[in-house]
């Protein structure tokens, strides 16, 4: 076999191999909600990681990202005599597409990082070893827990973007665009169905997901020492990034077949 | 009596006849290189074995291959009776409950306090939090660190965290000791303060232990030593005697080419084993 194609043929293999490890260990850690033990203090700790601790990134990122919108768009609007309806798009923009992208972009680059680096240190100092010398399943206690701690706080990670989204529209609507303010919020509400709330509010779960089994993965396949550890760290971020992009798309494409009644 | 307990009171009694760990020609290698070949050996009830061989030779990999924390490729390893290279990770973790682990560097959890450290077994099973307390106290002051407490790994030196892994290996009283090089890169001051601890542990509690070790001065300090439980320090052994539960294991370019007493060991005529000692 020719040079190139035995390099493509392992690089396949490889891919393939990793493919498989990644769905048994995403299985693992589903399945493990099942089983005892329970360590409900580490889902709470985590979730006070994850969550609370991501609160400043996620209130910057939804307000500025909410005003920007505003401003952006009530130039296009005027065009058409349509700056009235800058809430609408405001609100739909953020809730449907961009408040649960936007967070999990950000959270992916505060925890995914954060979970890779921190499993990846303690598979190098062997106390993962350590770990299931003394009994403990590592997946029972470090996976399981990040995994549900990071898909119930984005899900409310997402409501808080969602939330000041919409009011850093409204500032700029406001303050900048002198638009009238209950006009604003009056479009943003009555645009909203029930659907788009609902759509806004599956993608998360998916995204948690994504963040906690990715950045667990790479940590707890770390080889190589502190130079590992990098590796595993970027590889988790770039990982968890390209794949909550790929999933949004297949999930709108999906919620979208869903909500036009199939 | 009823039928359980007496097939658990014969079970108690086999244990305590057989050996405690069986290898049955175990190989295994990495990425297609060999690193152990057909090892066979055991580890008796209240015997210490001291595992000697160069860096890297996998020594380590045969110390984790004892506990399940690794699968060999080839032959049978046997755990207080259970053959355990098939068994589910499950069923391990439930045996690995009964062994104690010292690792190379400690393995201490970073985020957690020393007391959480040593005490991390008792509070999985959910003890008394006073009970956790009193007997995580017992194992620090048997390694004599008990004013490390409250503090954090980070803060101890590397003696130290060897120490306090030792006060988390034994604090459940364990059924077997595996130490994984606990003097790797101490000075001799510090080592011989580890080694006092291992002798310590032998004479007192006859728990049965696999050493592993690259250093020859810390394996005869272990079998030219006896701990004297009234004068509270190791004390050695009348000249030319050694201790008659402590023997040796000699590792080689993947392969057990010693396996016998310390007698047998200085006596060897094996051309590796005489430049290893020289």
């Amino acid at each position: 076999m020719p040079f190139a194609l035995e390099n493509l043929d392992g690089i396949a293999k490889r891919m393939i191999l990793a493919m498989q490890e990644y769905s048994i260990f995403c299985w693992q850690a589903v399945a493990n909600l099942f089983r005892s033990p329970h360590y409900w203090s580490d889902v709470m700790t985590q979730a006070d990681l994850i969550g609370v601790g991501s609160i400043p990134i996620v209130v910057l990122t939804g307000f500025f990202t909410g005003g920007v919108l505003a401003l952006q768009s009530a130039a296009s609007l005027a065009q058409f005599g349509a700056q009235a309806y800058t809430g609408r798009f405001v609100s739909l923009s953020m809730i449907r597409e961009l408040a649960p992208v936007l967070t999990g972009l950000m959270v992916s680059g505060r925890n995914a990082s954060g979970m890779a680096s921190e499993l990846g240190s303690m598979i190098v100092t062997e106390q993962i070893d350590a770990m299931r010398a003394l009994g403990t399943d590592p997946m029972k206690k470090l996976v399981t827990p990040r995994m549900l701690a990071t898909v119930v706080t984005l899900f409310l990670l997402t409501i808080v973007s969602d939330t000041l989204g919409t009011a850093g529209g409204a500032v700029v609507a406001v303050f900048i665009n002198n638009q009238n303010g209950t006009q604003y919020f009056n479009s943003a509400y009555q645009a909203l169905v029930y659907w788009d709330v609902a759509q806004g509010l599956t993608k998360p779960i998916f995204f948690g997901f994504i963040i906690a089994t990715v950045g667990c993965y790479f940590g707890m396949r770390t080889t190589g020492g502190t130079q590992g550890v990098g590796r595993a760290t970027t590889q988790a971020v770039v990982v968890s990034s390209v794949l909550i992009i790929f999933s949004d798309f297949i999930l709108s494409r999906a919620l979208l077949w869903v909500a036009s009644g199939f | 009596m009823g039928a359980e307990t007496q097939l658990e009171l014969t079970r108690t009694a086999n244990e305590a006849r057989d050996p405690v760990v069986i290898f049955e020609e175990v190989s295994i290698g990495f990425e297609g290189t060999p690193v152990l070949e057909d090892v066979s050996f055991h580890v008796d009830p209240g015997e210490t074995r001291i595992l000697l061989g160069p860096a890297g030779v996998g020594k380590s990999v045969l110390l984790k291959l004892a506990n399940g924390l690794l699968r060999p490729d080839k032959g049978q390893i046997y755990l207080f009776g259970r053959e355990i290279e098939t068994i589910p990770e499950e069923e391990l973790l439930q045996i690995r409950t009964r062994t104690g682990m010292v690792f190379q560097e400690g393995a201490l959890f970073d985020s957690l306090t020393v007391r959480d450290n040593v005490g991390y077994q008792l509070m999985e099973r959910h003890l008394p939090v006073t009970e956790i307390d009193q007997r995580v106290r017992e194992a620090l002051r048997f390694v004599e660190l008990e004013h490390t407490y409250d503090m954090l790994p980070a803060s101890l030196s590397g003696g130290m965290r060897r120490r306090v892994a030792i006060a988390r290996a034994i604090i459940d009283q364990p059924d077997l000791l595996l130490y994984d090089s606990p003097t790797g890169g101490l000075d001799p001051v510090t080592s011989t303060t580890i080694i006092e601890l291992v002798i310590k542990e032998r004479d007192v509690y006859h728990t049965p232990s696999l050493l592993v070790t690259h250093r020859l001065q810390d394996a005869f300090t272990l079998c030219s030593h006896r701990y004297d439980k009234e004068a509270g320090h190791m004390v050695p052994l009348p000249h030319g005697q050694t201790d008659a539960k402590t023997s040796f294991l000699v590792l080689h370019a993947g392969k057990l080419i010693f396996d016998g007493s310390t007698e047998a060991l200085v006596s060897s005529e094996d051309p590796f084993i005489k430049e290893f000692l020289a």
